[in-house]
């Protein structure tokens, strides 16, 4: 049976029930506006946020190859993450098992699970924007401009790196500029934009992340930025709360929240974000 | 004749580069010693040696490279990897000198949150910096 091509397996990940909850909202309505059927998959679980890097390690892999096996069991072949991070970690254990002996190893070990027979693709929000969507039908969509905004776009490290399922050239993406652009948005392409905040080091050297995140912060204000947008929870999360004092106060939003708010989504926690401007009728950012 | 010269790495009494090899699946003999990735490694400022020294001390088998803080500070970012001329992915390199230490039970990195973290970033941590 051919599966509904609207229809779209989502993994949300712990990030989207929680920080990122104003990013799922405003998302699903979006994708809902542009005609997908999109539903959360069963008894899902944490990705893990990190992939072992190691040649074993088969066990860091069963977190993310159990949610393979849910998108399996519902009959897709694709599952949509909006989490950066959870991208990383599902593309990479779905290409680690590949391998027959992996595979096998893995299943013999998910006792009480069905067997993961591979094949699942992990597809995240920018790619599907783009590929699928694609730009102009996104900016048909458009009921509030973006118009007059500058919007600096964050990829950190997990969209773009490993080169293997990078979303894009790992040294020269674009997809995010395009996106923003559709949106009626002028992309700010600064030199940080795909440099690491720090990630999980926020946890025991949050002297380094402050670091990080004054220096992007800088970078992203000082080539004109009136506002960032990133797709990873945790890049948001040390950009803003790791935000070291003397800083730009520059608000740093979800790349799902500007998307739902340029469609016009009725949403408080989308809505709020951005004002018009009355003297001038143009978005602003409602403050950090 | 030229043909008969042994150049393999085999003469190489360096088992510890060896372990390095298989955990990581990386090969440190195939660095060249240029530099780029410490040139691009948005952590270089904190650690206690470049990126391309790890390697180096690898290369020449030296298990003093256990003792180095530098893996501990690498965010495992990858940009060293996507820039290597040789195709070195060197974050596979620091995370099994990371997993050395770990599956020995030892975790110099501190893992316990100073200020309130998100779930992300403490599964994260974790993962990466307990045993």
């Amino acid at each position: 049976m051919p599966t509904n091509p609207s229809r779209l397996a989502y993994f949300p990940g712990c990030a989207m029930k929680d920080q990122a909850r104003p990013d799922e909202l405003g998302t699903l309505q979006a994708l809902a506006l542009l005609g997908y059927e999109v539903e959360e998959i069963p008894r899902w679980n944490c990705c893990g946020t990190v992939y072992s890097l190691a040649q074993d390690d088969l066990m860091r892999h069963v977190g993310p190859v159990r949610n393979l096996v849910r998108v399996q069991g519902m009959g897709e072949k694709r599952v949509l993450t909006l989490c950066a991070m959870c991208y990383g970690t599902l593309t990479r254990s779905a290409r680690f098992v590949e391998e027959p002996e992996r595979l096998e190893r893995i299943n013999a070990f998910m006792d009480t699970e069905d067997d993961f027979r591979g094949g699942i693709e992990v597809v995240h929000l920018l790619t599907l924007l783009r590929d699928e969507v694609g730009y102009e039908k996104l900016a048909s969509q458009v009921k509030r401009s973006l118009d007059g905004l500058k919007v600096a776009t964050y990829y950190g490290c997990v969209l773009l790196r490993p080169r293997e399922f990078a979303v894009d050239d790992p040294e020269r993406p674009e997809v995010m500029e395009r996106v923003v652009e559709a949106l009626g948005g002028t992309p700010t392409v600064f030199p940080e934009r795909m440099e690491c905040c720090g990630a999980y080091l926020t946890v025991g050297r949050s002297d380094v992340v402050e670091d990080r995140a004054g220096r992007i912060l800088r970078s992203a204000r000082g080539n004109g930025a009136d506002l960032v947008v990133t797709t990873c929870p945790l890049c948001q999360f040390n950009l803003d709360k790791r935000r070291p004092a003397g800083a730009p106060s520059l608000p740093v939003l979800y790349l799902g929240q500007i998307l739902a708010w340029a469609m016009g989504v009725d949403e408080p926690a989308v809505a709020a974000l951005l004002t018009d401007e009355p003297a001038t009728g143009k978005p602003v950012p409602s403050g950090v | 004749m030229a043909s008969e010269l042994d150049l393999s790495r085999d003469r190489l009494d360096a088992p510890f580069a060896r372990r390095v090899e298989e955990l990581s699946g990386e090969n440190p003999y195939a660095c060249y010693q240029c530099g780029k990735c410490s040139a691009g490694c948005p952590f270089a400022d904190y650690m206690d040696a470049l990126p391309n020294q790890v390697l180096r001390l690898v290369q020449l088998g030296d298990e003093s490279a256990l003792d180095l803080s530098a893996p501990w500070v690498c965010a495992s970012c990858l940009a060293c990897g996507v820039r290597c001329p040789k195709g070195v992915d060197i974050a596979k390199t620091m995370e099994a000198l990371r997993l050395l230490a770990l599956r020995k039970g030892i975790s110099p990195a501190p893992a316990t949150p100073d200020r309130p973290c998100p779930q992300i970033a403490l599964v994260g941590a974790y993962r990466k910096l307990t045993p």
